[in-house]
């Protein structure tokens, strides 16, 4: 009791002690987890960053050389181009399969949905360690090892992206479609005309989602496309270590030119990835 | 794997049978039919393909010694016995939840911390969010290169560091007993900010009326986060362990780029031993096997936690 009345007089004027040492925690943390990202910056700068020479919090003599050597020694516009294209169609692909499953899980009843729906959220499990053997093996098969094809295949349905964008649908209030439907619209219509423009913020959460998962991938890309003139970034990156054991510059410079597409992605678009997270944990 | 999580008893809104769904006459049942078949087959036949074929090809595959190049040969449960009976495998699945073990308390603890701060009326807090969400968004492969860079035994920026405070350094992933350590850290300061986000929205979501109850009742700081805000947060951290045990089982960018196992061996986890397995040594038969053996123990873990979630699991 006495403690309760202590806590109450002095509530009126707190010391703002708790909240400035709460900044300034905060606010190092941040620091901490950022500088990783300006190590990686200052040491492609930094022509001469061998095991053996000490850090320095500034490059003492900034050059874009390691730039230079990663695009004239290594095909590095083509690894670009490489892991943009895969991105850039696996995003647009994910999006039709995603969008089409999720309008029959939401607006569609048919006999045995639910199985369905269940057995479409399992593969959600399997990892893609259990498929690799097979799916390396199939593709195989069909000629496909080694093409941008090859890799893409895989990657064509996403059961996240269709759980996603289904409960995105269940939100869309069905007198929408409805009215629609009296209008005379068939289900192509209204699932063009009505449900897509009502969920853009979820199809955005997802192209950014399927983006990214395409450009950062690596086991099935380190797998399928063997040949340099097909890899993409990550595997190019994780190859450039043997070549250049000690260039940590050129590692570092590589690294950069990886992580800004997905820096612009991400700043332009970052309330949608964060509320995609998040939505992900709450339903 | 979200869904299966969900609350029980809260259902999907109906579906409206609408005017053109289905119908009376057997030619509107079946425009119906293909329809829905239309909207289907796009997603159906990938998943069909390249998910659950392989699947099935894979445990086919696992009876067999299949080398990737010569025809495979029935070999019935050998691999499993052979895996079973080998020491290696005890070690890749040990080094594996060595990992988790490590991993896991790490990357919580640290996301609910900053969750908690940054759930406080914090200035610049958007940015400090997107700050901490930054190595998210960034791949495996550049966060493991980073990160040996930044460990690196002799002039890395970190040993550099503990060498004004007159610490020797550890030779991080070129030391056997070090290479696990740094790879946790690194996964750590990656996936920190993705902790940190969900359960920053299970923060927010609890009714502030409560806690200032609570307060009003004398309560402290410590008594209302134990008793109040864990709680009403058990839901975020159900899904923030169910999800990382799956991504922990399956670890393997990092591990690949940073030490591809070694040294030694001291860092050879589960999937590194699948991928070697097959593109190194060809036994695909047996890298097969593994990874059905990895896949029944995620499923198993997965499992257990959805059936224990109602022990401590509060959905209000």
């Amino acid at each position: 009791m006495a403690e309760t009345l202590a806590i109450r007089t002095a509530r009126p004027r707190p010391v703002p002690w708790r909240s400035i040492l709460l900044h300034l925690v905060i606010a190092l943390g941040a620091v901490a987890m950022f500088f990783p990202f300006y190590w990686t910056l200052v040491t492609s700068l930094n022509a001469d960053s061998r095991l053996d020479s000490a850090p320095t919090l500034w490059p003492a003599d900034p050059s874009l050389e390691a730039y230079a050597t990663l695009f004239t020694r290594l095909p590095f516009a083509r690894v670009i181009g490489n892991s943009l294209l895969l991105a850039v169609v696996t995003t647009l692909v994910q999006l039709f399969t995603s969008a089409t499953a999720a309008y029959a899980f939401s607006r569609l009843p048919f006999r045995g949905r639910t199985v369905v729906f269940g057995i479409y959220l399992a593969t959600m499990m399997v990892p893609l360690q259990v498929l690799v053997v097979p799916l390396f093996a199939e593709l195989k098969a069909f000629g496909l090892v080694d093409t941008y094809l090859g890799a893409l295949l895989p990657t064509f349905a996403s059961a996240f992206g269709i759980f996603l964008l289904r409960q995105a649908m269940n939100q869309v209030p069905t007198e929408l479609d409805e009215a629609a439907a009296l209008d005379g619209a068939g289900h192509f219509r209204i699932f063009w005309t009505v449900m897509l423009p009502n969920i853009r913020p979820a199809l955005a959460t997802l192209a950014v989602f399927a983006f990214m998962g395409s450009w950062n991938s690596f086991l099935w890309p380190l797998v399928v496309l063997r040949s340099p003139e097909v890899q993409t970034l990550p595997v190019a990156l994780a190859g450039l270590q043997g070549q250049f054991t000690t260039q940590w510059d050129v590692v570092m410079a590589g690294s950069i030119v990886s992580i800004l597409p997905m820096l612009a992605i991400y700043l332009f678009a970052q309330k949608y990835v964060i509320q995609g997270v998040a939505n992900t944990g709450l339903k | 794997m979200t869904a299966t999580l969900s609350r029980p008893g809260r259902a999907a809104p109906p579906a409206v049978r609408r005017a053109p769904s289905g119908g009376r006459t057997p030619a509107a049942r079946r425009r119906y039919a293909l329809t829905v078949l239309a909207f289907l087959l796009p997603s159906a036949v990938p998943l069909a393909m390249f998910v659950l074929g392989p699947m099935v090809a894979a445990a086919w595959i696992s009876l067999t010694d299949w080398n990737l190049l010569a025809p495979a040969n029935w070999v019935g449960f050998d691999n499993y016995a052979k895996l079973l009976t080998d020491p290696k495998t005890g070690d890749v699945f040990l080094h594996t939840l060595a990992y988790i073990a490590g991993y896991l308390p790490l990357v919580y603890l640290g996301g609910l911390a900053i969750a908690l701060g940054l759930n406080t009326a914090l200035r610049g807090r958007t940015l400090l969010r997107g700050v901490y969400f930054l190595p998210v968004v960034t791949s495996w492969i550049v966060v493991a290169l980073v990160w040996r860079w930044l460990l690196n035994p002799a002039n890395g920026v970190v040993n550099t560091v503990l060498a004004w405070f007159g610490i020797d350094g550890p030779g991080w992933w070129t030391d056997p007993a070090w290479a696990m350590p740094s790879i946790i850290l690194a996964s750590a300061w990656k996936d920190l900010g993705f902790v940190m986000v969900i359960l920053l929205a299970g923060l927010q979501a609890i009714d502030p009326a409560l806690l200032e109850a609570a307060r009003v009742d004398g309560a402290g700081w410590w008594r209302r986060l134990v008793s109040i805000i864990m709680p009403l947060l058990s839901p975020a951290t159900f899904f923030v362990i169910v999800i990382s045990l799956i991504n922990g089982f399956q670890v393997f960018d990092q591990v690949y780029a940073m030490t591809g196992g070694g040294p030694g061996g001291a860092t050879q986890v589960v999937v590194q031993q699948i991928y070697d397995l097959t593109f190194r040594y060809g036994r695909a038969g047996e890298a097969s096997a593994l990874s059905w053996m990895l896949f029944v123990v995620i499923l198993a873990v997965t499992v257990v936690q959805i059936r224990g979630q109602r022990k401590w699991v509060n959905y209000g």
